[in-house]
């Protein structure tokens, strides 16, 4: 084929899809604001810390030593106190409505108990979120333990010294983060790309483009032209607001992490754009997104780390891009890996667009004729 | 209002003081406003449908119908002015007008999901239909619309006439005191249109049914009791059919052309004359009308023709009032756009080929069917059929609701691919060289389907780089064809903010753009009014004066008379090829009007299938 | 009740239930998304960290040391790997095989001898829950060796933690997933279904028929909702069989109030597809607004994935206004708690009042008036 009129081709038919996916204000709106909105809120939302967890307290010594202790609970920032009462079942309302999330029960007997050796304090966790009952159970000891350490005076024989790398306060923010931008770009060119070719076909434009002598190849490309540069933009705006509003420090390179971002739109607009040809109309296309993608953001790792899954379920993971993709930008952006360290992330993702973008291209051709 | 009808109207309106109309408007005023702009869909209209007959509603595109429709049943409020329906306040009691009447909107919403049968049902039960009389109805319903033997058949599945059919049998599922139909026939064959008529007024006769149907076929309308004839929200006249005939008394004349020339080069070459109101080619000759005297005719003098005088029409008398309505427009408001919407297209350029001889048999041969076949599973769309197109001819593709002429037009534009047989398109193999075939040829689809996110010079530059062009090439062709369809002042307004009868010109545009060899059209009159389709005809005839062919599918038979050659096919089956002359001397009715002709054909080709 | 409405109301609801029976992906998103769903959350998301691959560099190479990395192996916390020195083990950490380092000095043994020992962790933050727990579970298993050698002093004054977990015997996150996925196939056959079948009728132009017929808008409504009612009811009965017999809930509370809330919900989630369809009137926006308002929130801020209680004021407010968030709270406390009556009667009270508006609202949006 003359490359020429190729590129010609492909410059009017990007420029047709670019202004009409721009040119309506109400689409622009859509295309902007949402992102503002998701970054700014998922972003204070998106929080696995411990931060002012309300407790309850039933102190039954009323020492000074119960008070010491409770003092220094008080203190930390992960905890604030909600209810006090003299009994558990004082304060067990507050639990089953969850008002408080752990009940702290200090004993009668503490002050004496203390006096002889170890004080047992009893905590009531709840378990209905047992990350967050776990996690403040081992707040409550380390509170504990330091608590001793500093009456006795002693010191302990063997001390662990911590340091965490690219997120040394192991802020659970900078891991959710940078994969936002990922993520919420991912949501909205899927739904770009699933609709564009569905609703030509709705609305009769579709034979329209068939009648002239564009190639399906041309159109493909073109049809995909759109969300990819959409997602592109979003992520950039996200980029900015995570890395200048929430403050999360950028180590990696802009052209490692955007050429990334680029590979995944790239697979992920062929997914959509196969969704697209297979379906009659808008309604199929939003049931088959919703069917994939709410499985792909699941097992991408986003909420809860890969490693952690089932093996069956891992062997999954090596099918989903956003997997690779949240591995990668979280890697480049907190951890400013180079494409040596990512490259491997690439080859899926790769296979994934090398899969699903002529699938979409044979799809589009079969269900056309 | 001229004086012919006043005295008419003034007896009619008596009668109605004494028993008030079904429908009553008095002073409807209808305002639409938008962002940019305020348009006046309806000025101050009074209006009484009177009971127990057939009203008809006529006027060109963007009259107001609709929106008077939509008012009636309560779809939409007038901004001032009064509207009873059967002696009930519309604006205050909406769901009891509702109740009492049935209305069949422009494009009726099936439910593609459902079958046939289904929708029919949905209907019934929803106006509460008893279960006794539903079926014998039913059976009714579907005999006339000849849907008996498709029930089980998705809605989605049917074929755009046969849906057409179906949305009338879902409105006709019960008798309701008013009927509503907007535009109840577009799309439709004649051979169902006639039926469906006959049913009408056999519910009016034995039901006493009201009915008021906007329509845009004046025979139509010439069947009704009476007529209003509406434009730009404005009644025109309203009267008896033959009332409005009677505009025309005196001033219609038939003439056939010269050996050799195609009868639309004679209409083309009426209409430029300034004396001439109305051309049209019908029944073998062209008619025309005019208020002086035709012997004056310059055209008629230059080629020694002798018109004799006919019996007018109520399209002739229609066409005189919309004429007269422009004119006086033009002096108000010289830039009006309907004014602007009928002016002809620039003379022809090329007059040897003007001079018009239809293409001549020796000009070469563009289009080249072979022993088509198309099968869907184990059902025949299209049967062997074999057939030539040479170049600028105006081919017509006809045929009933459903008898493969849609499919075999997508073949022919590579939308659809054959099961077997051989298909040429411009020297070209469709199976082959399916890309260079489409650089070849334009197509204008049924329904509007340029991208109304963008706007008129959008589209045109997208098309026209779709088909290669760039540069000042792409300039050059972009402005021709906006002077060619006066879409210049319209080039930034986005393409679904365009009134209708731009958006047919726009399309066109865009089909035209490339200069292609061939123009494919897909029923592109179906819903138009007469006066946009004379329009539209004289651009077509100017195009084929050109050197370009084209293919056309129509369900106005009275089109076929523009055609050089055409087909017709039923069940899949070639049942008739060749000009209008040769196929009115074959079946031996000269002097027949069109549908009588196809009525004849397909009953013809139906009775010899039942017999064998 | 005008006369013929229920007569009206089935033709509708047939005409609904066809037409959803027709287009099979609807039963995919009444059935196999749940079906999905229940398998990806109840088997796939845990934050329960395991087999932290652990790089243990271990410089003293005596068998106090030997001895005192010896925690990592038996745990089921950890997966250690052990290499000869921490530049190795850092290079391992940045190619993302291990998430944590365990260093050893040489001097381990010496120090300890004199209590003052110290061990290097050194964690990826780029998994922050991975290293908090890594972190944890280090610092109690180096606590919990220390007692076992004696070298605790066992001085007078010190205090202990028993802790005890309420609600969730078998500390498990899927018992805490659970509810969530109940809510989201809810909304999603609730809110996304009827928005977009809505809105295409208003595309289509279907309605302009239909509205011309003694059908009056509550039965349209009505008629709507019915099927879909019925779809979201299988997704339901799903899920709640897949917690009961797959992944053993405890379902503590009355089970008529579970499916009573949940239907009361179900009506919440259909209103509001209805209302953003009257809104819209068109399938694109449709889709766009419900992913906006309904589908996003529901899983980011109605404490589903991130417990409410650690987010700031401010998200607490912002999530108050989705019912999906008194829904979950009411169902986690239905499924693990039992029934607790100030809860549910004030939970109750607020999804009634969020389906009575949105219904009121569907219905004062749908109007059988065309705009033009």
């Amino acid at each position: 084929m003359n490359i020429m009129l190729f590129l010609r081709h492909l410059f009017f038919l990007c420029q047709k899809e670019l202004i009409s996916t721009f040119s309506d204000k109400r689409m622009r709106i859509q295309l902007i604001m949402p992102v503002l909105l998701q970054g700014f809120l998922f972003g204070y939302a998106a929080n696995y810390n411990l931060e002012d967890i309300p407790y309850a307290v039933v102190d039954a010594s009323h020492s000074s030593a119960s008070r010491s202790f409770l003092a220094s609970v008080e203190g930390s920032p992960a905890f604030s106190c909600a209810a006090a009462g003299e009994r558990v079942t004082d304060v067990t309302p507050a639990l089953y409505n969850s008002d408080v999330l752990l009940i702290i029960v200090i004993p009668g007997d503490f002050d004496s108990q203390l006096a002889k050796g170890t004080a047992a304090i009893e905590l009531i966790t709840d378990g209905r979120n047992p990350m967050i009952a776990g996690m403040t159970a081992r707040y409550v000891t380390a509170i504990a333990s330091t608590w001793s350490l500093q009456r006795t005076g002693g010191k302990l024989p063997v001390t662990v010294e911590s340091r965490t790398w690219f997120n040394p306060n192991q802020l659970s923010r900078w891991t959710f983060l940078p994969s936002f931008l990922a993520m919420i770009a991912f949501v909205q060119v899927m739904f770009l790309a699933g609709l564009s070719i569905a609703r030509e076909r709705e609305r009769g434009t579709f034979d329209q483009l068939l009648v002239t002598p564009l190639s399906p190849t041309e159109i493909l490309i073109c049809k995909a032209t759109p969300p990819v540069l959409v997602g592109l933009m979003q992520s950039m705006m996200l980029f900015l607001i995570v890395r200048f509003w929430f403050g999360v420090p950028f180590a990696g390179s802009f052209v490692t992490l955007f050429t990334s971002i680029l590979i995944f739109l790239v697979s992920t607009t062929g997914l959509g754009l196969s969704i697209s040809s297979i379906s009659r109309n808008m309604q199929q296309v939003l049931v088959y997104l919703l069917v994939l993608m709410i499985p792909m953001v699941l097992l991408s790792g986003l909420v809860t780390p890969v490693d952690n899954m089932p093996q069956a379920l891992q062997l999954v993971t090596w099918a989903d891009p956003m997997r690779f993709i949240v591995d990668a930008v979280r890697r480049i952006y907190l951890e400013g890996a180079g494409f040596a360290e990512i490259g491997l992330d690439f080859i899926p993702m790769l296979a994934v667009a090398a899969v699903t973008m002529p699938a979409a291209g044979w799809l589009f051709r079969h269900k056309a004729a | 209002m001229t004086e012919a009808r006043q005295g008419h109207g003034g007896n009619r309106q008596a009668e109605n003081a004494q028993v008030p109309g079904i429908v009553e408007a008095r002073g409807i005023r209808k305002v639409f406003v938008r962002k940019h702009d305020t348009t006046v869909a309806l000025e101050r209209l009074d209006l009484t449908v009177p009971r127990g007959e057939i009203t008809a509603l006529v006027g060109p595109d963007g009259a107001g119908k609709t929106t008077f429709m939509r008012l009636v049943c309560g779809l939409m409020k007038p901004t001032e002015g009064r509207l009873h329906v059967a002696g009930l306040d519309v604006a205050a009691h909406p769901q009891q007008v509702q109740d009492a009447l049935s209305y069949m909107p422009q494009r009726f919403g099936l439910y593609e999901d459902l079958t046939v049968l289904e929708n029919l049902e949905l209907y019934a039960r929803l106006h509460g239909v008893p279960e006794d009389v539903r079926q014998q109805r039913f059976d009714h319903l579907l005999a006339m619309t000849e849907l008996a033997a498709f029930t089980g058949r998705l809605a989605g599945r049917l074929s755009g006439g046969m849906k057409q059919k179906l949305g009338l049998a879902c409105t006709l599922v019960r008798s309701p005191k008013l009927l509503l139909l907007d535009e109840p026939t577009v799309g439709v064959d004649p051979l169902s249109r006639r039926e469906l008529w006959v049913i009408l007024e056999q519910m009016v006769r034995e039901e006493h049914l009201s009915v008021l149907v906007s329509t845009a076929y004046m025979e139509e309308a010439a069947r009704c009791r009476s007529v209003f004839v509406l434009n730009h929200g404005r009644i025109l006249a309203h009267g008896t059919p033959a009332d409005l005939c009677g505009l025309a008394a005196g001033c219609c004349y038939g003439v056939v052309p010269p050996a050799g020339m195609a009868m639309r080069t004679l209409q083309d070459r009426l209409l430029r004359e300034p004396a001439v109101l109305d051309a049209v080619p019908a029944a073998g000759r062209v008619r025309f009308t005019t208020r002086g005297r035709p012997e004056e005719l310059s055209a008629l003098r230059e080629l020694q023709l002798a018109a004799q005088p006919l019996v007018p029409r109520l399209e002739d008398g229609f066409m005189m009032l919309l004429k007269d309505d422009e004119a006086r427009q033009s002096v108000t408001a010289p830039a009006a756009g309907a004014a602007a919407m009928t002016k002809a297209p620039q003379a022809l350029q090329a007059p040897d080929r003007a001079a018009g001889t239809p293409a001549a048999a020796g000009a070469p041969v563009e289009i080249e069917v072979r022993d088509l076949v198309k099968m869907f599973g184990d059902f025949t769309a299209v049967a062997h059929t074999s057939f030539d197109v040479r170049r600028g001819e105006v081919f017509g593709l006809l045929g009933p609701n459903g008898a493969g002429k849609t499919t075999t037009f997508r073949m022919l534009c590579g939308l659809l691919p054959a099961t077997s047989g051989k298909l040429r398109v411009a020297g070209v193999d469709l199976r082959t060289a399916r890309t260079q075939a489409r650089a070849n040829i334009g197509y204008v689809a049924q329904k509007f389907s340029l991208y109304g996110g963008l706007s008129v010079y959008e589209n045109l530059r997208f098309f026209g780089g779709a088909y290669g062009l760039y540069g000042h090439r792409l300039r050059q062709r972009i402005a021709a064809v906006m002077e060619e369809f006066q879409l210049k002042e319209q080039a930034d307004v986005r393409a679904d903010r365009l009134p209708g009868g731009y958006k047919q010109r726009l399309s066109m545009a865009a089909a035209l753009i490339h200069e292609p060899k061939i123009l494919f059209l897909d029923e592109p009159t179906s819903g138009i009014d007469p006066l946009a389709r004379r329009a539209f005809w004289q651009q077509i005839t100017q195009l084929s004066a050109q050197g370009t062919t084209i293919i056309i599918t129509t369900h106005f038979m009275e089109e076929a008379e523009y055609c050089d050659r055409f087909m017709i096919q039923d069940h899949g089956k070639l049942l008739v090829l060749g000009s209008p002359a040769e196929i009115r001397a074959r079946l031996g009715r000269q002097g027949a009007g069109m549908d009588d002709i196809f009525v004849a054909i397909v009953e013809q080709a139906r009775g010899g299938t039942a017999d064998a | 009740m005008h006369k013929g409405f229920f007569r009206r109301l089935a033709a509708l609801t047939r005409k609904e239930t066809l037409e959803l029976l027709r287009d099979q992906s609807s039963l995919l998103m009444g059935v196999v998304l749940p079906l999905i769903l229940i398998l990806i959350i109840g088997y796939g998301l845990s934050l329960d960290v395991k087999n932290v691959p652990t790089a243990v560099v271990l410089e003293d190479s005596s068998p106090t040391a030997r001895q005192f990395v010896s925690f990592t192996q038996g745990s089921e916390y950890f997966r250690p790997v052990f290499v000869h020195s921490l530049t190795e083990a850092e290079q391992k950490m940045r190619r993302h095989e291990v998430s944590a380092i365990l260093y050893v000095p040489q001097d381990f043994s010496r120090r300890l001898a004199q209590r003052d020992a110290q061990v290097q962790l050194l964690l990826c933050g780029t998994e922050s829950t991975t290293a908090m727990s890594a972190q944890g579970y280090v610092e109690s298993s180096v606590l919990a060796w220390a007692a076992e050698q004696g070298l605790m002093r066992s001085a007078r004054g010190q205090v202990s933690v028993t802790s005890r977990i309420w609600f969730n015997d078998a500390n498990t996150s899927t018992w805490f997933y659970l509810p969530g996925i109940l809510m989201l196939v809810l909304t999603i056959s609730g809110v996304f279904l009827t928005a977009v079948v809505m809105a295409r009728e208003w595309e289509h132009g279907t309605f302009e028929s239909l509205f011309v017929t003694p059908m009056r808008i509550a039965e349209l409504i009505l008629a709507k909702m019915i099927p879909y009612f019925c779809v979201a009811l299988m997704g339901m009965s799903l899920c709640l069989l897949a917690g009961r017999y797959l992944y053993e809930l405890p379902m503590r509370g009355s089970m008529v109030l579970i499916l009573g809330e949940s239907m009361l919900y179900l009506i919440v989630a259909l209103g509001l597809g209805l209302v953003i369809s009257a809104v819209t009137k068109n399938q694109f926006l449709a889709c766009h607004t419900s992913l906006m308002i309904s589908f996003l929130p529901s899983v980011l801020l109605s404490g589903f994935i991130f417990d409410l209680h650690v987010e700031p004021w401010f998200i607490r407010l912002v999530s108050e206004i989705f019912p999906t968030t008194y829904y979950l709270e009411l169902m986690k406390s239905l499924f693990l708690t039992g029934n607790y009556p100030p809860l549910i009667v004030r939970d109750t009270f607020i999804l009634l009042g969020f389906a009575v508006f949105f219904l009121w609202l569907a219905f004062y949006l749908t109007r059988k008036e065309l705009e033009e």
